[in-house]
């Protein structure tokens, strides 16, 4: 096993079908595509049970029970029984993605200061204006890790999807499994790992950005350092 | 007893927090550490079981500097008391009082025997022992939370707003269990609060800190009240210093009048059977009845004769014996003659 | 179905069993590992950050990537259980350190204080009181751990060492829908078991949870 694939300069090449670049692209694309439909699904869900406490075993719940799914069988399941292709394994990517979202929103609702919501409706805000002016903010540290978990979540399973058929990263990982191509192996895990890294920081570095200072203690950091 | 040895102690970032402190702390009594916010006296009192470290300086109990002793063990031998209790939350209120008679080395059956006796000396029901502090009241945690400091018998007790979070009413039960299980026990004991009434009710001495860490004034309650050092202690004691300090003294001295004295003011003391007071009677009007409103004995203070008097709705206040029998009133002016002949003979103390 | 399960009986235990050594023994290593990690990164503050910094980075790996990543480190052949288990261990402490460390930085530091002050050393002081505050939230991170390696135990299967994963392969490669339902049902089933185990132990040795307002109990 050795890092003779990875740095082949024909594996790198922009254009040609199955190169490093290309299968990087369409994982980040699926990545994309399972995030955004399990977002619109499972976000306003999230934050209407975590706003009006209806349901709320469903949200607690979500997160342990989607996270006992054991993701190669879901996949297979899929794919056996809606036959090879991007639909089932697409399925199966939300319905693993829908989980950490909705648990996240549930709880970033629900842990909100009551007092705080309480003083924005008595200031005359209407119900529409205190959830996107007032909740939805101070929700978003939780619901942002929680979405940086489901896409973590989602560069996983995607990569192990190689193995019904699914083009990304794990093409290299189960192709090179199958003839026995060691630095194929090892290519493909070095790259899907930097991805994950990569992603990561980057919802971290957004998280950071969105979120307001207020919020995320930094400026409470600040105060606390000047009077000591 | 407690010595502050020319105590300082500066913080890195520049502030002062307590500023050339000496003070000694009498054995066997209560001395109150008492100031506004940011005047150090928390700070003081955590040097004495060396939660703090002083910058320069010398704590010493009983002629033995605490840096030279093991922190831990130390602490083994000091009780300590705080705002909130510090209850282990994990630990059922019996093993809470348990701990440190454990952590010396007793068997849990021996620790916890003593904690149970503790926790009546307290005032707590023994159906509390296996109840965890999250299922008790405020009050109720605190109480625990001398238990445990008292658990080991140390000879010194150290304690930091212990009644501050609690309600007023909780409060005054508070401080007269403590005074009482204080006379019980006589430990040595060094208390901060922020609260100058709780200082002067609770203390057998008073220091008093200004911010910046100064110690203002160090004396008996007594002291403070009615000769302040300078303006900012007399400020923090208050404005009705005057009355307050009729606390400390008692009507022992005081002359009374014989009750038929009261026909010079147009009523008279009506007394039951065995010579008890009921009511004053205005002359001219045999049915009215107006109420005493309370009698007072030898052994009350003045403050209480003082109070008798301004609210009895014919000013006048009534003293009892021993048997509850009237054997003397006392008329505003009676009380104003005193208390002007007190205050020219009382001797002048040298201010410091 | 019925059929199936009488027929593979067998194959379905050792698949069992061999998934519950896969899954169970990290958490072991796991907890072994990340107390006195999570432990130090509270007792030198300066470690905190980096430490957390390295979890998330290690936690983040996908799994699979990591199955084949750790032969080339460890020297073992890449079809080897080893890779699971030191790769479900590496996942394991990534999280749990983590959740140790917040755990003890939580406990209030009035009661932290009160134990110096009553002549705690560190060590006892750790042991008596920090840790045993901060199990509750310990223990929920176990729960998400061992759940989380009950389920990713079957990517193994790729690799040819999967314990219940072995039944989706041979489902999959077949075209036969049972293997995989069992295989799925018995995995979550396992997950809900172990869940219900360890919430279980939270209620038998932190009964004074029950009593805490804001906690809900063993939530």
């Amino acid at each position: 096993m050795n890092l003779s694939y990875l740095l082949d300069p024909a594996h790198w090449h922009l254009t040609a079908p199955g190169s490093l670049p290309q299968l990087l692209l369409s994982h980040l694309g699926y990545v994309a595509l399972a995030l955004l439909i399990g977002t619109v699904i499972a976000l306003p869900v999230g934050l209407y049970i975590g706003h009006t406490g209806r349901g709320s075993f469903i949200a607690i719940n979500a997160g342990n029970a989607g996270r006992s799914l054991p993701t190669l069988g879901l996949l297979m399941l899929m794919v056996t029984l809606l036959g090879l292709g991007l639909t089932p394994v697409l399925i199966a990517l939300t319905v693993l993605v829908i989980p950490p979202i909705l648990t996240s929103a549930y709880a970033g609702m629900r842990t909100l200061d009551q007092q705080v919501i309480d003083a924005a409706r008595g200031m005359g805000m209407r119900p529409w204006q205190v959830l996107t002016r007032v909740e939805f903010p101070m929700a978003l540290p939780v619901l942002m890790s929680g979405f940086r978990n489901a896409a973590l979540q989602v560069v996983a399973t995607a990569t192990v999807a190689a193995a019904v058929g699914l083009n990304g990263l794990g093409r290299l990982l189960i192709d090179g499994l199958a003839v026995n191509d060691y630095s194929r192996v090892l290519a493909g895990a070095i790259v899907v790992a930097a991805l994950a890294i990569a992603l990561d920081l980057l919802f971290a570095l957004v998280q950071r950005w969105i979120v307001s200072p207020g919020l995320s203690g930094r400026v409470r950091a600040r105060a606390r350092r000047a009077t000591t | 007893m407690i010595t502050f040895d020319d105590i300082v102690k500066v913080y890195p970032g520049g502030g002062t927090a307590v500023d050339h402190l000496s003070l000694e702390l009498p054995t066997g009594k209560i001395t109150v550490l008492v100031g506004p916010s940011g005047c150090g006296k928390t700070t003081s009192l955590r040097m004495i079981n060396r939660m703090v470290s002083p910058t320069s300086g010398r704590v010493l109990i009983d002629g033995r500097n605490v840096a030279e002793q093991d922190e831990a063990v130390l602490r083994r031998g000091i009780g300590y008391v705080i705002q909130h209790a510090g209850l282990f939350p994990h630990r059922t209120v019996l093993d809470n009082v348990a701990t440190v008679p454990m952590l010396l080395g007793r068997s849990r059956r021996e620790a916890r025997a003593a904690a149970m006796e503790l926790l009546e000396r307290v005032g707590l029901s023994t159906e509390f022992a296996g109840r965890y502090p999250a299922q008790l009241s405020g009050g109720q945690q605190q109480r625990v939370g001398v238990a445990r400091a008292l658990a080991a018998d140390p000879p010194i007790m150290l304690m930091d707003e212990p009644f501050s979070a609690v309600d007023p009413v909780v409060r005054e039960g508070l401080h007269r269990e403590f005074l009482r299980l204080q006379q019980d026990l006589g430990k040595t004991i060094a208390m901060v609060t922020h609260d100058i009434d709780e200082a002067i009710k609770l203390g057998d001495l008073v220091a008093v800190f200004r911010e910046g860490g100064h110690l203002a004034q160090f004396g008996t309650p007594r002291e403070l009240l009615e000769q302040p050092v300078d303006e900012f202690v007399a400020e923090f004691v208050g404005r009705d210093r005057g009355i307050r300090s009729l606390s400390f003294d008692t009507a022992a001295e005081l002359a009374v009048r014989p009750p038929a004295d009261a026909a010079q003011d147009g009523v008279e003391l009506v007394l039951d059977a065995s010579g008890r007071p009921i009511g004053w009677r205005r002359a001219g009007e045999p049915e009215s009845l107006l109420a005493t409103g309370g009698s007072f004995t030898g052994a009350d203070s003045l403050r209480l004769v003082t109070d008798l008097a301004i609210s009895s709705p014919v000013g006048i206040a009534v003293r009892v014996g021993p048997d509850g029998k009237a054997d003397g009133i006392v008329r505003h002016h009676d009380l104003v003659d005193y208390l002007a002949a007190r205050r020219d003979h009382r001797p002048a103390k040298p201010t410091p | 179905m019925i059929n199936y399960l009488s027929n593979n009986s067998d194959i379905i235990l050792t698949a069992l069993r061999q998934h519950l050594y896969l899954a169970l023994l990290p958490i072991l290593i796991g907890i072994v590992v990340s107390v006195p990690i999570g432990y130090l990164g509270v007792r030198f503050p300066w470690l905190y950050h980096p430490l957390v910094n390295t979890c998330g980075v290690l936690y983040s790996i996908p799994s699979l990537a990591l199955f084949v990543f750790l032969p080339v480190v460890l020297g073992t052949k890449i079809l080897s259980p080893i890779n699971i288990v030191v790769a479900l261990s590496i996942y394991t402490v990534a999280l749990l350190a983590r959740t140790v460390a917040d755990a003890l930085r939580a406990v209030d530091r009035t009661i932290v204080q009160s134990a110096t002050a009553m002549g705690y050393r560190r060590f006892r002081r750790l042991v008596d009181v920090e840790l045993p505050v901060a199990l509750p939230v310990i223990l929920a991170g176990l729960r998400v751990a061992t759940v989380s390696n009950i389920s990713l135990v079957s990517v193994g299967a790729l690799i040819g060492v999967g314990g219940l994963g072995q039944l989706f392969t041979r489902g999959f490669q077949l075209f036969y829908l049972e293997p995989i339902l069992v295989g799925i049902i018995l995995s979550v089933l396992v997950a809900g078991l172990a869940d219900l185990a360890i919430v279980l132990v939270q209620r038998a040795v932190t009964p004074w949870t029950r009593y805490q307002h804001g906690n809900g109990g063993a939530a």
